[in-house]
């Protein structure tokens, strides 16, 4: 991990120890909460896109599966809350085998519309067979390690912002050990990876599952706080969403996704003023930021920075 | 037996006609630009409802609604490409794709504005019982969306074959740079192909509103189907997305007749995870041109 | 090192902006009342008139002088048919406008999300939802109401009435959402009681655009009567498709049929539909003597003038829930635990919108089968039926 993340993280460490203190408001501290579930799952999409350059419309049913088979382990059969959430990864990186092995040979829009039937048959799935059925199920339990329950606004808010804290350590020293060089190469061009030797199978294969075991824990992080799913919460409509938070962000920068995670998890609480407006103020702002912010704030931002320092130093 | 048979039939005819609708749209754009325009469940949409708004708030007459309906959604399809399509003038396929979507939210917005999210209908096209084929029933408005959907088939094949314009967008399908070379305005086809998809879809729209009616917020639903519809008769194919349309709507109606109501949604996806998997060039589609094209 | 300052100071702008967005506390002199109603979405069928309501009632109450002098403040917050954003507007409520009490939310679903925050923030919330599981197990519920109807009060007239007319096999069709799925488990559990069996379970989702199918499995099984159990399109869908098919045998609706809006879509296909409704829909069918009609016919014909529309049975909860919140504060001041304390012991024989309320410590809602009128459709209008 080079220095500048590594300064990065430590800065954002020091962000999330600070903000709880600062904000007495649980409902600011609520947002962040949301935001960091958010962000597990589009840093999930961000190395799935951006260093994989393979598309997901379908990372809701991840989320999904992760909230379902956690909540329900833990409500139905009373298992410990990190049991269970594990196991639910587990399930997600199962189901990502399945939906990656026969999508690999899939390009372009064909993938894009593949993991999108796959999250919408998820959804269904949930919505039929799923305990509650369609009006979903509450009472989960919160959670909770061994005797320490995270029952407060601010505790979730460590816990869910400490994950994201390991998630980034584990996705950079992915991306940056042979496997993640093995994927950028792959994203380069596929041709010549596997004219140099590579196992790309494999390396797709390994990168859905990782992208669908982070929207697993995010998802399991969510039932337990909400307490309550339903399979209205994991649709379409939610991958789109992450997406779009990826794209805003920047795909090909990790802080992208948390970034545009953030961003996302705020614009609706800034437009509640707008009222009926705000379905289309919504789709106006993402429209002129595709639009105009092509590969995402994050990178606009690191250009802008190094143009700043200029041509004064030549650095790595 | 026969009867209830019949009668899924018919009820599979009804919806697959819109999904075929919605496939041919996808197609139309896709071979001009390569693009998969997502919004294009919305300007369905956009023909229910600005056909009610015509014929029933503005109580124009029937023939005159109908040609301001399509000269609307026509107008809704060029807005579209110039504004948002034409200043990208991008090959990012992930940002295309990002920015259908995002327009597909903007135009929900519009119609949820104007029309608020009550659900709107207007009569029949014509009066009368419905038939009696075999014990099954099928109604009047039924076979007008059929006969409509016949009719764009043939309107489209009469375009593409026997109009310059329509085999100069059929150029631009094959290769783009040999189009302009031989001096095709690209630019200009692609405005088309958004023009004419949208007033398909609206043809789509003005027909079933009658039967199912029309909320602000149909968009999507129709045009994950109609992606399907149009994925399983082969991406570009016209007459595929026909075919795969019917298909998929006669598939969804037994599934819910003879196994389980509840699993019909799931029955289009999961025919186009098997198509995409298995022959991801479409049922009817080559493989070998699918190899050949860029996505 | 230049960027991950920068990159420090965006994150903590962001953050900082993010908490500048709680306001300094304003002075106490307006009761302030959060209403979490689901204006846009899936279920905006609920919230809008919901959200109208409300409003209505505020300006009438503080046109009137307010409550005990201090003017009546009605925060409204959309939560967009989604869970999430239903605890974060209720968070924003409770935390930044402190107010008193919470009416709604619209869905079932939302309701259950905020229960425990409610639970936790120690004030009472009157839900506009259906769902049992809001108010029960009601001694885990201390700080939860509802005003909607029990679904399965619902289920009950619908047999009951079946059951008078020597209906035992019936066939049901239920859209595949929280509302749908809510009824077909009622219906599931009623039916028993009554000594009818349920021959067809189907299904169809809310854009579905014909359910001629469904309809057809239920004749060919031979049922004497179908039920449709769903909101929006797809309950005029099925009136017309049951109309087309000249089933023969009577098509009776849910509660969510209750808006004439219905009838005109369905056209003469809705003629002899039945189904169980709150006597707001069919306030001038009633005798004068009924308790609840003096106040259903001032309330619909004010909404009616304000905005142009009939308020249906939904936009009455957001009334009732409102009502019984500005009685408690005019009788016993602002104060969260006695406004609890008064909705639970002092709503007895109460009239409202959606029936005549008894709440007791037992029972958070306060309403039976009783609370609906067997209305027909004739003549493209509504009428009482036994």
């Amino acid at each position: 991990m080079n220095r500048d993340n590594s300064l990065a993280v430590l800065v954002l460490i020091a962000v999330i120890i600070f903000v709880p203190l600062v904000s007495g408001s649980a409902y600011v501290i609520t947002i962040g909460v949301f935001s960091g579930i958010n962000a597990l799952i589009a840093i999930g999409l961000c190395i799935l896109m951006g260093y994989a350059g393979q598309v997901s419309l379908g990372q809701a049913g991840f989320y999904g599966i992760g909230a379902y088979v956690s909540a329900t382990l833990t409500h139905h059969y009373g298992l410990p809350v990190p049991l269970c959430v594990a196991a639910a990864m587990i399930v997600s990186a199962f189901a990502a085998v399945i939906l990656a092995v026969p999508s690999l040979r899939l390009k372009g829009h064909y993938l894009a519309v593949a993991t999108l039937s796959f999250g919408e048959i998820i959804n269904i799935a949930l919505n039929e067979w799923g305990p509650g059925g369609p009006s979903g199920f509450g009472d989960i339990p919160t959670f909770n390690i061994l005797d320490f329950i995270f029952d407060t606004t601010t505790s979730y808010f460590y816990l869910v912002w400490g994950c994201v804290v390991l998630v980034l350590l584990f996705s950079f020293n992915f991306i940056n050990s042979r496997t993640g060089r093995a994927l950028r190469a792959l994203h380069g061009s596929e041709l010549a990876s596997r004219a140099m030797g590579l196992d790309v199978t494999a390396l797709k294969i390994k990168v859905f599952v990782i992208s669908a075991a982070y929207a697993s824990l995010a998802g399991s992080l969510y039932a337990h706080y909400v307490t309550f799913i339903s399979p209205s919460s994991f649709t379409l409509f939610y991958s789109i969403l992450v997406l779009m938070m990826v794209v805003i962000g920047g795909i090909t920068n990790l802080w992208g996704g948390v970034v545009g995670a953030i961003l996302i998890t705020i614009l609706p609480e800034l437009l509640r003023s707008f009222e009926e407006f705000d379905v289309l103020v919504y789709g106006l702002i993402l429209t002129l930021s595709l639009m105009f912010l092509r590969r995402g704030l994050v990178p606009l931002l690191i250009e802008k920075i190094k143009q700043l320092r200029g041509p004064l130093i030549a650095r790595d | 037996m026969l009867t209830v048979f019949l009668q899924f039939l018919f009820s599979g005819l009804t919806v697959g006609s819109v999904y075929a609708l919605v496939g041919m749209g996808f197609n139309i754009i896709y071979n001009a630009t390569s693009i998969i325009n997502l919004a294009q469940g919305e300007f369905v949409v956009v023909g229910g409802l600005m056909m009610w708004f015509f014929s029933d708030s503005l109580h124009l007459p029937f023939i005159v609604s109908i040609c301001l309906t399509i000269l609307s959604a026509g107008l809704v399809g060029l807005l579209m490409e110039r504004l948002t399509i034409r200043p990208l003038k991008s090959h990012d396929l992930l940002l295309m794709i990002m920015v259908t979507i995002s327009v597909s939210i903007v135009l929900r917005g519009i119609l949820a504005f104007k029309f608020g999210k009550d659900p709107y209908d207007y009569p029949a096209f014509s009066e009368g019982d419905p038939l009696n084929i075999g014990g099954a029933i099928i109604q009047q408005q039924t076979l007008w969306v059929i006969g409509i959907t016949g009719l764009c088939i043939i309107l489209l094949y009469l375009f593409y074959n026997k109009t310059i314009i329509g085999k100069a967008m059929r150029a631009c399908a094959v290769d783009t740079t040999a189009a302009q070379l031989v001096g095709i305005n690209v630019s200009r086809m692609v405005m088309i192909s958004f023009v004419l998809s949208a007033m398909v879809g609206a043809i789509g729209g003005i027909a079933i509103t009658p039967i199912s009616l029309m909320e602000y917020d149909n968009g999507p639903m129709l045009a994950v189907k109609g992606f399907c519809a149009a994925i399983m008769g082969g991406l570009g194919r016209g007459r595929g997305a026909v075919i795969g349309g019917f298909s998929i709507g006669i598939l969804e109606s037994m599934t819910a007749g003879y196994l389980h109501s509840g699993l019909k949604d799931a029955v289009a996806l999961v025919i186009l995870l098997l198509v995409l998997f298995l022959k991801p060039a479409g049922i009817l589609g080559s493989s070998a041109a699918a190899r050949l094209r860029k996505f | 090192m230049k960027r991950t300052i920068l990159c420090a100071a965006f994150f903590l702008s962001i953050f900082i902006f993010a908490s500048s967005l709680v306001a300094p506390c304003t002075a106490a002199e307006p009761y302030r009342i959060g209403a979490v109603f689901s204006v846009t979405g899936a279920a905006s069928f609920l919230g809008e008139p919901e959200k109208n309501s409300a409003i209505l009632l505020q300006d009438q109450i503080n046109k009137a002088g307010g409550v005990n002098g201090h003017p009546l403040e009605v925060i409204i917050e959309d939560s967009k048919s989604d869970e999430t954003q239903a605890v974060l507007s209720a968070k924003k409520l409770l935390e930044r406008d402190k107010v008193l009490a919470i009416i709604g939310p619209s869905t079932t679903g939302e309701s259950m999300a905020l229960v425990p925050i409610l639970n936790v923030a120690k004030t009472p919330m009157i839900s506009c939802a259906t769902g049992a599981g809001i108010t029960q197990p009601v001694n885990e519920r201390h700080w939860i109401f509802k005003v909607a109807q029990y679904d399965f009060s619902v289920a009950e007239a619908l047999f009951a009435h079946m059951k008078k007319h020597g209906i035992s096999k019936v066939g049901i069709l239920t859209i595949t959402t929280g509302f749908g799925d809510a009824g077909r488990k009622a219906l599931h559990d009623m039916a028993p009681k009554y000594g009818i069996t349920i021959v067809a379970d189907e299904r169809y989702g809310p854009k579905d655009s014909d359910m001629t199918t469904q309809l057809t499995k239920v004749k060919a099984i031979g049922a004497q009567a179908v039920i449709n159990w769903s909101v929006g399109p797809g309950q005029v869908v099925v009136t017309k498709n049951w109309y087309a098919l000249k089933m023969g045998i009577p098509l009776y609706q849910s509660h969510g049929w209750g808006s004439k809006k219905n009838i005109e879509l369905a056209g003469k296909a809705a003629e002899g539909v039945i189904s169980p409704l709150g006597r707001l829909v069919v306030w001038d069918k009633l005798s004068d003597k009924q308790p609840q009609k003096s106040l259903l016919k001032k309330f619909t014909s004010d909404y009616e003038a304000r905005f142009k529309n009939e308020p249906g049975t939904f936009g009455g909860h957001a009334y009732d829930s409102l009502t019984m919140i500005v009685e408690a504060l005019r009788k016993v001041g602002p104060d969260k635990n006695k406004i609890r304390d008064y909705i639970e012991t002092r709503i007895k024989k109460w009239p409202g919108t959606g029936g005549i309320f008894n709440m007791s410590p037992q029972d958070h809602c306060g309403l039976d089968k009783d609370a609906f009128e067997m209305v027909v459709v004739k003549n493209a209008d509504w009428a009482l039926t036994k």
